[in-house]
């Protein structure tokens, strides 16, 4: 077995957003970016997964150079190698897809693991496109894992509660919040990191199916009105949630 | 020919969601827009409010049935709504952006070369063709969006869009029975989560952060949820600290909510977690700190010690309700 982690590479969840002059993305200038924090999740189950069944695991991210640092912090924390797929235009969900797709069937993993969402477009589909291109499993927003012979049983999160799912490798495994605890990189961990080479490929040529005509910030919310220091403004407050808003 | 607009409703343990409806209307007006057809289908064993699904401006729903249908099953659904897609020449397809909408319409999208924007909040007819509107970065920013693709998928924001019955036209049912499945994804067991609402669907949320100082006194946000018929959220310096389970958590990390009333108590408001929540259509914030950046996206605030607020808040809202 040989296990793919796929990591995106994102602006820091604290990055106020400015909308860039393009008008189509980002201001990028002041932007710290870091490992997408639903994937630290993917590599540590991967990590996890490595340890009991003694398989190699190979870091995958599609993007520019700057998404190295993303693979070697995966690396850090002990991922086997790294190849990044590069495409220096951003590519929609479909085209990130479409890439790891055909490096996973180069590389023949049977399991793959990425978080459920990256939190720079928050579309939450790359997974399940990945495993219908490959025509693997999939399970997707998993909060527990468990891998026998060939037969999984991941818990995924839904509204309400939890559902079990049964299916078999070759699989993708998307990963929510509560599935680990992603361990910190070693000082000899992160010195490894910095001597293993991370192999460049061309990303799979693709054309994308979606086209952003504009991004804009949501519109500014009248600030509100502090109506009091104590339980003495409740009764006003009642009075207009009930007769202005009319939530309640 | 691609002339349907075609809608996926979600069921669960055999009743139809809120959100059904939601989808339903939404594509009744589309349809207008477009001039096309709208068609809706679900996926289920028995579906005991069927019937309710009437009304809405869809011309047909059809339920694909199978007794293994009680529950979800990844493999099986997509290639149902990938057949019926082919032989209704589907060109739009909407969803909701529930964890079943999220994992079953890529699937679909895969399989038919569809391109697909998750989560929106807004469609327009441009062109004779849809423009959507969806959340980034967590509601940070706002991006509108077109799809190249012959085929195009959408999911739809729960809470959004209000379902509005027309009754001007009667909706055809069909029952469509599914033999042999392919079962090989298939959900063992449904374990339901002790809390009855679950954020991401609640009309009003309660929700708590570290100023309720420990795990011990988010009672009191769970007796003003319950006075409210709320569900319960939390901040994720809250979850972090393991005193609220993480499908509560509301925030980048966590979900993203727009309710009609959001109560903030005694959360601080991290940019993290304003940005999950601050498409709220009323928030109230109750936190000691005037200068928490909370009010500053916040319709009602009190500024004072939410120990005192949250009771007389609770005790107020029963006193009205009786």
């Amino acid at each position: 077995m040989k296990i793919a982690v796929c990591v995106s590479h994102v602006p820091d969840t604290a990055t106020k957003v400015k909308v860039g002059v393009d008008e189509k993305s980002i201001d990028p200038t002041g932007v710290t970016y870091i490992i997408n924090p639903y994937d630290e999740f993917a590599v540590e189950e991967a990590l996890k997964t490595k340890e009991k069944f003694n398989c190699e695991v190979v870091v995958l991210s599609v993007g520019g150079e700057n998404n190295k640092e993303t693979i070697r912090k995966a690396l850090a924390m002990g991922a086997d190698t790294g190849i990044l797929l590069k495409d220096d235009s951003p590519r929609d969900s479909f085209g990130v897809a479409k890439a790891l797709a055909e490096e996973i069937k180069n590389q023949c993993c049977d399991l793959v693991f990425m978080g459920k969402q990256s939190v720079d477009y928050d579309n939450s589909i790359v997974g399940q496109l990945t495993a219908e291109l490959l025509d693997y499993s999939c399970v997707s927003i998993v909060v527990d894992f468990k891998l026998d012979n060939n037969k999984i049983i991941a818990g995924r999160e839904i509204e309400g509660g939890k559902e079990i799912v049964e299916t078999q490798l070759p699989a993708v495994i998307t990963t929510q919040k509560g599935l680990n605890e992603p361990r910190y990189a070693s000082l000899k961990g992160i010195m490894a990191a910095k001597k293993k080479t991370i192999e460049e490929k061309a990303a799979a040529p693709y054309s994308s199916l979606t086209e952003i005509i504009k991004m804009k910030k949501p519109p500014a919310k009248q600030p509100g009105r502090i109506i009091g220091t104590d339980a003495s403004a409740v009764p006003e407050l009642v009075r207009l949630l009930r007769e202005e808003a009319k939530v309640i | 020919m691609a002339n349907k607009i075609l809608g996926i409703l979600e069921q669960s343990e055999g009743r139809l969601k809120k959100v059904s409806f939601e989808v339903l209307s939404l594509i009744a007006r589309l349809s207008g827009e477009l001039k096309l057809e709208a068609e809706a289908l679900v996926i289920g064993s028995e579906i005991e409010n069927m019937n309710d699904a009437s009304g809405y401006g869809v011309n047909k729903i059809t339920h694909f049935k199978n007794i293994n249908f009680q529950k979800y099953s990844s493999s099986a659904y997509k290639n149902i709504v990938y057949d019926y897609a082919k032989e209704t020449g589907a060109h739009y397809i909407f969803f909701p952006n529930t964890s079943f909408g999220k994992d079953l319409s890529p699937l679909v999208a895969a399989k038919l070369g569809a391109g697909i924007g998750m989560d929106c909040i807004h469609f327009e007819v441009v062109d004779n063709d849809i423009i959507a509107t969806r959340p980034v970065y967590a509601g940070k920013a706002l991006i509108d969006i077109k799809l190249k693709s012959e085929v195009k998928i959408f999911t739809i924001r729960p809470n959004i869009f209000k379902p509005i019955k027309l009754n001007s036209l009667a909706t055809n049912f069909d029952v469509k029975q599914i033999d042999n499945p392919d079962l090989k994804t298939k959900v063992i067991e449904f374990k339901k989560a002790e809390g009855k609402l679950d954020v991401a669907e609640a009309d009003i949320i309660v929700s708590g952060g570290r100023g309720l100082k420990g795990p011990e006194n988010f009672y009191l946000v769970e007796n003003l949820a319950e006075e409210l018929g709320a569900a319960i959220g939390a901040s994720r310096a809250a979850v972090d600290a393991g005193w609220r389970p993480h499908r509560e958590q509301v925030g980048q990390t966590g979900k993203t909510v727009s309710p009609s009333l959001y109560i903030a108590c005694g959360i601080s408001g991290a940019i993290q977690h304003l940005a999950g929540m601050s498409s709220s259509k009323y928030i109230v914030a109750i936190n000691k700190d005037k200068d928490a950046p909370i009010f500053s996206i916040a319709d009602y605030g009190i500024a004072g010690d939410l120990f005192e607020v949250i009771p007389a808040l609770s005790n107020e809202i029963k006193r009205i309700k009786s």
